[in-house]
């Protein structure tokens, strides 16, 4: 199996600007400005590989670069968006920690395809030494000639700046990434117009995920085609996967797009003490959850689960056996995004709250006979009319939940007690 | 622009490209719910109410933010859309306080006019609700945070429209809410329309809290009696007889929808205890209560024996110019037939070299609606913020899309707005940079300047003085030169005229005055004036209102002002009222009358009386009355109609009001509009000068100081800008005089002097000091823009 970002990373001191040089870092990089590769061809070549966007929505990313304006005149901003939050996700600080300059060169090459001359690395809030080593990698690369002021004797010129963030959950949707960029209150912009017309200060600018830019040397390096063979048709390449829950190796594992679940998990070690797998959440927590048994029969790629129901996301696989309390666990997601709801649409602001609450009384078996129903209407109410994603992201896992699981909830509900004789956290506490 | 093809709910309609589906919903008549749009704020898109279903699109989408395309088809009551609004609704209500009955907004609530119709009869909700501490933004605005939904409006209109963010939103989710910056309050100039712009009851009207329902009130439309801009009020009155509440008619040429802070909370002086009820009459230096039969034989017998004594120019005549067109009218008559033509409303003004050049009556030179328009502007000698609230908002509106804003003026003021440059100077210099100003327009056009000018030009215009010439020169006409309160009461003001009005020519911008008072314009039209009569006819020349005091007269009437605030030299006008035989004072209010009137006639002030105003754009605006005037107060214009048939003055007939104005002209805004000029018959003579030396006062004059009427509102009078009373100096000056900020300083004016904090501006020019005029810590000092001395005290 070839890796694209995580090959050869497991020695020490991968991090450092000299062991990437030795892995072929900057190749790439060299390769278009000596060439030269027209930024055109750059593109095309992005285009080939049939990348798409990592960071949850699949978006092809040749395809997004064309949209920024050409000639335009004034700066423009590539800006990788490393403020994962999702729960589920943790690729992209690893990708930060031990390879950060595949980041560096792919954001490089990123700004010369689409003439910007300036890039912000928007670091996650709660990863303070991640951003450390970032901060020491672009250091190293100033240095090296990579980035600054016509970069390896080129007429191109591109700076690269990380920001380190605060840690909301809401600045990983891009516009309000932006806001918060430009040190506004972290809150998503209503759309159109979309970043690549008025992003950044209102000039055009490109957000693309941290493993979607850390991909890009490697296109370059062997070519659009190479990377696409590397997965199945319309999903170029390899994914990282987070697997975590109860497997028995969590981690993140590179496999090609097209890899069967059954593999990725064997991989991660299997189930943990060999219990039943029960559900999966295949993207991250904002994700549809899937029944195990299907999943079982799923490869990991962004069409084999969108016609399953579910998304790709991120590539954070959340696995559930059985003695999981399904209603605990939705519980303690309906939290996450109660308290990480902006506040600014009123279906989002109100209704996750009220989601919450809901799930936390039928855990708690003060449930209602109607409170199913109640779900499912607050979660269409939310779902698709909000100005961002996160009421989508708060109200898909619920209503996936209360389908898949519902004899579960009724359970609860009607016996006023969990049907896998899980506790949930207050009665541990009590206890 | 193109027109795009569209139909909502099966109505086609055609609009610009660009605009949304609400823009086009409202062109058609069709109402889509909404709370966070407003048509005068940027688009938020956040409340969600308006979603509406667009063909072809896989989810509802809010109308405010959707623009329209070619062929878009929009419903606005499909059964989509309305479960969508209605599912917001549920949403909006789940955590709002439904207790309507007991909230001050309610009855005139958009949540609760809007719930009606999407609201569902019962809630789903069974969870406690959210409980938001209250917040104290001040003696104006009155919170309860509880009942707030986020619309964000408040926090938009601070940041876009009065230009100062000073509401945000602080926490996140369910926890949002809006804050005051750093807990501060909102001192804004015009911060009462975010009152008028929270669609809940979370900020309501501090002074006007739990006085009445609003279906209880009976509204009227009347005119704003401060600042000449001639907004439209509407007073709203709860029955019989109480003024509780003033806001905003919506009018794009004038107000758009907004009222200025004076504007909106000065009806409280309508209630002062200072109110003067009943006509009295001074006798052997005791004060009584006279009935208006006896009071006004006190006047007759009073004025009879001045024009016995020693003609009619024995008597002197101070019209306040926020007095009706009416009532100065008729003031004028009378006394030109008692042969009084030492009549003026001017003041403040001290120079008046220009009364006998004035072809017509002086104006602001343009439509207030154009300002919006403005791509260069200069203002000369303004604090704009406070003298012209709502004209500095869409000013600040133009500065926002691109327009040059220039001033010539002391000090580097917070207008709240970009400002392209400043020229900054003492005011004995603000010539001299006009003359900068004209320089660099003759370089850049090559056009030679008018001769008399020369001694003011220079060959090295500051950058200031270039910029502003070319900004000038570019905006090809959409441009202004205005001069504002300070340079009309500075010594040179026909100087500062004349520079003003030859850049305007040169570089095609419109020249204008700003007006000091409600009805400016209107007081010069209605010959309140010593060199003319109503409308330009000719009179006798009388006596201006500064020579008026330096050469007493044996009678004065007053009316509608208080010598102490409201003249230029508040010392040389008490002491020539006080050695006059009679004075009468026509006021609403007692003030220091006593001090200084023989006779105190108590006079209807605009709500109890009707009137006319003339804005400072020329627009004629009558109004009635709204309440009975209280006590024995009555409308000033019967009063003077009286005096002249007990004088036994001819012309003095009329029955009413209309026939005031009639007689006036039957076609008042025509002969207004052709009486506004600003051009003079020759040039005045331009006075050149050195600094006088020392420090020159910079007499600014503060909003809430600013009339009788806004002088006795409680709740303006306890904002922080009423209470920003000190002296502003320049760092190196307070420290050559060793003082800090916040210490104190003395400043002397002739024989007066006052002990005023000291606030530090470093921009501040050298040689000037700000004191403000018009405030009673301040009336013992002399011109606006005169000599202090300063000292430690």
């Amino acid at each position: 199996m070839t890796g694209v970002i995580l090959e050869g990373l497991d020695r020490d001191r991968t991090w450092s600007l000299e062991h990437y040089l030795q892995r072929g870092g900057y190749e790439a990089l060299r390769k278009i400005l000596t060439m030269p590769m027209t930024p055109e061809q750059v593109v095309d070549e992005v285009k080939k590989s049939v990348l798409r966007g990592r960071g949850g929505a699949g978006f092809p990313t040749g395809l997004k670069w064309t949209f920024m304006p050409k000639n335009y005149v004034g700066d423009k901003y590539v800006v990788c968006n490393s403020d994962e939050g999702e729960p589920g996700t943790f690729k992209d600080r690893d990708i930060l920690r031990y390879n950060p300059h595949a980041l560096i060169e792919g954001m490089i090459i990123a700004g010369y395809a689409m003439g910007a001359t300036r890039g912000y690395n928007y670091i996650h809030g709660e990863i303070w030494e991640v951003y450390q080593r970032c901060e020491e990698a672009i250091d190293q690369a100033r240095a090296a000639g990579f980035l600054g002021q016509n970069i390896l004797g080129s007429k191109f010129s591109f700076d690269l700046f990380n920001h380190h963030g605060y840690g909301a959950y809401i600045c990983g949707e891009e516009t309000a990434l932006l806001e918060s960029l430009e040190g506004k209150k972290g809150q998503p912009r209503y759309k159109p117009p979309f970043p690549a017309t008025y992003g950044l200060y209102g000039k055009p600018t490109t957000i693309n995920n941290t493993e979607t830019f850390a991909c890009v040397p490697w296109i370059i390096r062997n070519g659009g085609e190479a990377f696409l063979q590397l997965g199945k048709p319309n999903n170029g390449g390899t994914k990282i996967f987070s697997v975590s829950g109860h497997v028995t190796r969590p981690g993140n594992y590179e496999v090609p797009l097209g890899t069967p679940f059954s593999t990725l998990l064997e991989m991660a070690g299997g189930m943990r003490g060999g219990r039943k797998i029960k559900a999966v959440i295949p993207g991250g927590s904002s994700m549809p959850v899937l029944p195990g048994d299907l999943m079982m029969q799923l490869d990991m790629d962004y069409d084999s689960i969108s016609k399953a129901g579910s998304m790709l996301g991120s590539g954070a696989v959340i696995v559930m056996d059985e003695t999981t309390c399904m209603v605990r666990a939705l519980e303690r997601l309906s939290l996450f995004y109660h308290e990480e709801s902006c506040g600014q649409c009123t279906p989002c602001r109100e209704g996750t709250g009220w989601l919450y609450r809901i799930i936390h009384r039928i855990e708690h078996g003060q449930g209602r006979q109607d409170d199913l129903d109640l779900l499912h209407s607050l979660s269409n109410n939310i779902q698709g009319r909000t100005i961002c994603a996160l009421g989508d992201a708060a109200a898909m896992p619920v209503r996936s939940f209360v389908t898949h699981f519902r004899d579960e909830f009724e359970y609860h509900v009607t016996h006023r007690r969990c049907q896998v004789g899980a506790v949930s956290d207050s009665q541990e506490k009590a206890a | 622009m193109a027109l795009l093809n569209l139909e909502i709910d099966g109505k086609p309609t055609q609009i610009e490209a660009g605009r949304t589906v609400m823009d086009a919903a409202k062109q058609l008549g069709i109402k889509i719910p909404h709370f966070c749009y407003h048509r005068k704020l940027s688009i938020a898109a956040n409340c969600r109410m308006c979603l509406v279903q667009v063909e072809k699109a896989p989810k509802p989408l809010p109308a405010c933010a959707t623009p329209v395309t070619e062929g878009m088809k929009v419903h606005t009551h499909s059964p989509l859309a309305v479960e969508a609004q209605k599912a917001v609704m549920e949403f909006l209500l789940i955590n709002h306080p439904l207790d309507c009955p007991i909230c001050d907004q309610g009855g005139e609530c958009e949540l609760q006019d809007i719930s009606v119709g999407y609201g569902g009869g019962a809630s789903r909700y069974q969870e406690a609700k959210r409980v938001v501490s209250n917040k104290d933004l001040g003696p104006l605005i009155s919170t309860d945070m509880t009942r707030c939904i986020l619309c964000t409006r408040c926090v938009r209109y601070g940041q876009e429209i009065a230009g100062i963010m000073e509401l945000g939103v602080g926490g996140r989710g369910e926890h949002s809410e809006i804050l005051a910056f750093m807990d501060l309050t909102v001192d804004s100039e015009v911060s009462g329309n975010a009152i008028d712009l929270c669609p809940v009851g979370a900020l309501t009207s501090k002074p006007f809290r739990f006085a009445a329902r609003s279906w209880e009130l009976t509204r009227f439309p009347s005119v704003s009696p401060h600042d000449g801009l001639g907004t439209q009020i509407e007073v709203q009155v709860k029955m019989p007889n109480d003024v509780v509440r003033v806001l905003p008619r919506k009018n794009d040429d004038i107000n758009e929808c907004w009222l200025s802070d004076r504007d909106r909370f000065s009806y409280q002086a309508l209630h002062s205890a200072d109110r003067l009820l009943h006509p009295q009459v001074k006798r052997d230096g005791q004060w009584t209560q006279v009935t208006w039969a006896e009071a006004l034989q006190c006047v007759v017998d009073g004025l009879e024996k001045v024009r016995h004594d020693s003609g009619g120019e024995g008597i002197g005549a101070l019209l306040s110019p926020h007095q009706t067109l009416e009532e100065l009218y008729l003031a004028q008559k009378l006394l030109r037939e008692l042969g009084c033509h030492n009549i003026d409303h001017r003041t403040r003004q001290v120079d008046f070299s220009l009364d006998a050049l004035q072809q017509g009556t002086p104006w602001l030179g343009m439509a207030i609606a154009h300002w919006s328009d403005l791509r260069a502007v200069l203002v000369i000698g303004s604090v704009l913020r406070q003298e012209q609230p709502l004209l500095a908002v869409r000013l600040r509106r133009a500065a926002r899309s691109g327009a040059q804003v220039h001033r010539v003026a002391a000090r580097n003021e917070d207008w709240a707005m970009p400002v392209a440059a400043t020229l900054l100077g003492k005011p004995s210099e603000w010539p001299a940079l006009l003359g900068e100003i004209l320089s660099a327009v003759a370089q850049q056009t090559g056009i030679p300047l008018p001769e008399d000018l020369l001694p003011l030009t220079t060959t090295t215009p500051s950058p200031e003085a270039l910029a502003c010439a070319s900004n000038l020169l570019t905006a090809q006409g959409k441009s202004a030169v205005v001069l504002g309160q300070l340079a009309q009461q500075h010594p040179d003001y026909a100087t500062l005229y004349r520079l003003a009005q030859v850049l305007g020519e040169v570089t095609g911008a419109s020249f204008g005055q700003l007006a000091l008072a409600a009805n400016t314009v209107g007081a010069a039209l209605a010959g309140a004036l010593p060199q003319r009569g109503a409308f330009h006819t000719h009179a006798q020349t009388g006596l201006d209102a500064q020579a008026q005091w330096r050469q007493p007269r044996q009678a004065y009437v007053v009316m509608g002002l208080e010598p102490s605030l409201d003249c230029a030299d508040p010392t040389l006008a008490l002491k020539a009222l006080r050695q006059a035989e009679t004075v009468v004072a026509l006021s609403a209010f007692k003030g220091d009358a006593e001090q200084w009137a023989t006779i105190m006639l108590p006079i209807a002030p605009f709500t109890e009386s009707a009137g006319t105003f003339v804005s400072m754009e020329g627009r004629v605006q009558s109004f009635n009355g709204v309440v009975s005037p209280q006590g024995e107060a009555r409308p000033a214009w019967k009063i003077w109609r009286v005096l002249g048939n007990l004088l036994d003055c001819p012309g003095f007939a009329q029955e009413t009001l209309e026939e005031v104005r009639t007689e006036i002209s039957p076609d008042l805004p025509l002969v207004c509009r052709e009486a506004l000029s600003n051009q003079l018959s020759q040039a005045p003579v331009l006075k050149v000068r050195a600094s006088l030396g020392t420090v020159e006062r910079v007499g600014e004059l503060p909003g809430y100081h600013a009339d009788p009427l806004v002088r006795r509102a409680p709740a303006l009078q306890e904002t922080a800008l009423a209470g920003d009373i000190r002296v502003i100096l320049h760092p190196a000056q307070a420290a050559s005089l060793g003082l800090r900020e916040g210490q104190s300083v003395r400043v002397r004016q002739g024989e007066g002097s006052v002990v005023l904090p000291v606030t530090l501006d470093e921009t501040l020019a050298e040689g000037c000091a700000v004191v403000p005029i018009a405030h009673p810590l301040c009336a013992s000092l002399g011109e606006a823009m005169g000599m202090v001395v300063l000292e430690g005290a």
